[in-house]
């Protein structure tokens, strides 16, 4: 069974990432609720991870030696739903079901309803224990599966976090790589003004972590900070993603009142043409 | 009486043991049978009785140290790689306070994970109110997909113990800490789901649970020695309840009282009335912590005044026998 989808070039992979940030705004759009920011925030490493870095098969989602993926804060779930669509997991058709009645799109992901999702997740903080379970399982039996967690920042106000990453840097947890959408919002506002954070580095690196930290936007560096990751013995690795929420519509980006809203029609049509225009500047390079 | 009881429950020498006795032991041989299953403690390893499982295994077990939320968690993850995780502490955190993990982590994606809430109900005595956990039945019994057993004395919580090893899904096992008598025997028919009838009887049911079927029992011979034939439920299983057994014995006798170690409301008696009142609907006298918090005491003392003894069930029979007659 193979477990790499077809490698792609960084510039196919930013065109990709761009094309399902224009599907996240239209789910969002026809759902008429859910989270805005931190989905296209967040586009670029989730293409990076599902078309470069992970050892998966989406026609076999629960394949063995698949590399784990917990999603922590779950409100992000459109970007992952579409991610999971475009490498193949289900169809693009049902994207448009998000959040109504009998759909298996939830406003916040169920392991049971969607393959390819590997965590129920939604209340803050839990997903990092989980993928810190499933890290330690995978140990006991000397497998090789990686496991990647993704966070967000405004998250880690959650003291779960905290007892999970003391836990991951006492036991050492070897085969689990952490990482932190750094986009500084949160629901109430910014991040360093609800509840500061910094200096997030010298925190995480205290709790015994190994910490990285790349441009969330920059795929290429994504993918080789995953690769240092692997290469570092006996230690979590976290790398802080630094992103820009709503990263490709200008009128959302930094914004944190577009943490938790969707665009109406007009917005929708507007950001789509932003990102198509990205688009273009890429194809120009 | 159920022939396979104990011959000596109502001795003075009846043999004392704990139901977290009877898991710790019994946690060993379901594991040297099932590879998969693994254990994590956070902090309480010898109280919760994980230490035997910590000798045998020491490669299979985890320590996450004072942190329950993570330890569901955690368990939640080992459980999707394939674990069978049993997470062990003491009921007030596990399930009171990681109850949001049960629910998240655990249950929304009916994963494979034990709780073991020990030193639950009143009975633990000098700790206090703080931790003795009369809610636990409560929040556990209302969570989809979650079993809830509550064993009766050691014998049954080794084979607690051992089934729910072999079933899948979460399930939620109430132990507690002082030593009580053992009633049930190796012969004593358990399987998860189905209540057992300890003694028969026409006048009245008694449906308990935990340490309350050993009070039952006590009571009913009580009630034996005043002409009332009181049928003993020993309702191990709160959840999912074993509602035949209920219904046929409530269309026999006509009434029904209940006995936990817990909170009246949301208990073992809410569960039973539930489902009496849906299909055959008879007088319930319910004995249960009403509606407080309990306090530092000897278990035997405590038990005595929040009005949960053999005592309490003889006179809550009576008021539940006098009901129906009216």
């Amino acid at each position: 069974m193979s477990g790499r989808i077809e490698k792609k070039s960084i510039a196919d992979l930013q065109r990709l990432a761009n094309d399902i940030r224009k599907d996240i705004l239209k789910m969002l759009l026809t759902a008429g609720s859910g989270h805005s920011a931190g989905p296209l925030g967040m586009a670029d490493i989730f293409t990076g991870l599902y078309f470069d870095v992970l050892k998966h098969n989406p026609t076999h989602p629960k394949w063995e030696e698949r590399d784990y993926v917990f999603l922590s804060n779950g409100h992000i779930c459109p970007v992952w739903y579409v991610t999971l669509a475009y490498a193949g997991y289900s169809e693009k058709s049902e994207l448009k079901t998000l959040r109504k009645i009998n759909s298996r799109l939830q406003g916040h992901p169920n392991r049971l309803d969607l393959p390819g999702i590997e965590n129920s997740s939604g209340p803050l903080g839990q997903g990092i224990s989980q993928a810190i379970g499933a890290a330690v399982a995978v140990e006991m039996d000397n497998k090789k599966n990686q496991v990647y967690c993704l966070m967000g920042d405004g998250e880690l106000n959650e003291g779960q976090c905290w007892e999970a990453f003391m836990f991951a840097g006492n036991r050492r947890v070897n085969n689990l790589t952490i990482i932190i959408d750094r986009n500084n919002i949160q629901i109430d506002g910014f991040t360093e003004d609800i509840m500061p954070l910094e200096n997030l580095k010298d925190k995480l690196e205290s709790f015994n972590l190994h910490v990285l930290e790349i441009d969330g936007h920059n795929i290429d560096e994504f993918i080789e900070a995953t690769n240092k990751a692997k290469a570092i013995h006996a230690k979590t690795v976290v790398i802080i993603a630094h992103t820009i929420p709503g990263k490709g519509v200008e009128f959302m980006e930094f914004k944190p009142e577009w943490h938790g809203k969707p665009p109406n029609t007009e917005e929708a049509k507007k950001g789509i043409k932003e990102i198509r225009s990205l688009k273009d500047q890429i194809e120009w390079d | 009486m159920n022939k396979s009881l104990n011959k000596s429950i109502f001795d003075k020498k009846v043999e004392l043991k704990s139901t977290r006795d009877g898991f710790g032991e019994a946690l060993v041989e379901a594991a040297k049978i099932n590879k998969e299953i693994v254990a994590l403690s956070a902090d309480l390893t010898e109280s919760v009785r994980l230490n035997h499982f910590k000798e045998h295994f020491p490669e299979r077990f985890v320590e996450v140290g004072v942190a329950e939320q993570n330890m569901m968690g955690i368990a939640a993850g080992m459980a999707i790689a394939g674990k069978i995780p049993v997470v062990g502490s003491y009921a007030v955190f596990n399930p009171g306070r990681n109850w949001d993990q049960l629910r998240v982590s655990v249950c929304y994606s009916n994963l494979n994970v034990k709780v073991i809430g020990g030193h639950a109900g009143l009975s633990v005595g000098p700790d206090g109110a703080t931790h003795q956990a009369l809610e636990d039945i409560a929040i556990t019994r209302v969570l989809p997909n979650l079993d809830v057993i509550v064993p009766c004395d050691y014998e049954e919580a080794r084979k607690s113990t051992k089934a729910m090893s072999e079933i899948h899904g979460p399930l939620y096992l109430r132990l507690g800490r002082t030593s009580i008598p053992v009633i049930t025997t190796e012969d004593t028919n358990f399987e998860i789901g189905k209540a057992e009838i300890f003694k028969e009887g026409s006048d009245v049911t008694i449906v308990a649970c935990g340490i309350m079927v050993y009070q039952a029992l006590v009571a009913a011979n009580q009630l034996e020695k005043e002409g009332i034939k009181a049928e003993v439920i020993n309702n191990h299983t709160i959840k999912p309840l074993d509602t035949d057994t209920i219904i046929k014995s409530a269309m026999k006798t006509k009434c029904i009282v209940t006995a936990e170690e817990h909170q009246i409301n949301a208990g073992l008696g809410s569960a039973i009335a539930e489902a009496i009142v849906k299909e055959y609907p008879v007088a319930i006298e319910m004995v249960g912590i009403n509606n407080t918090f309990g306090e530092s005491g000897d278990p035997e003392e405590l038990m005595k005044k929040y009005k949960i003894t053999s005592k309490d069930i003889v006179s809550s029979v009576k008021k539940a026998i006098e009901r129906k007659t009216k």
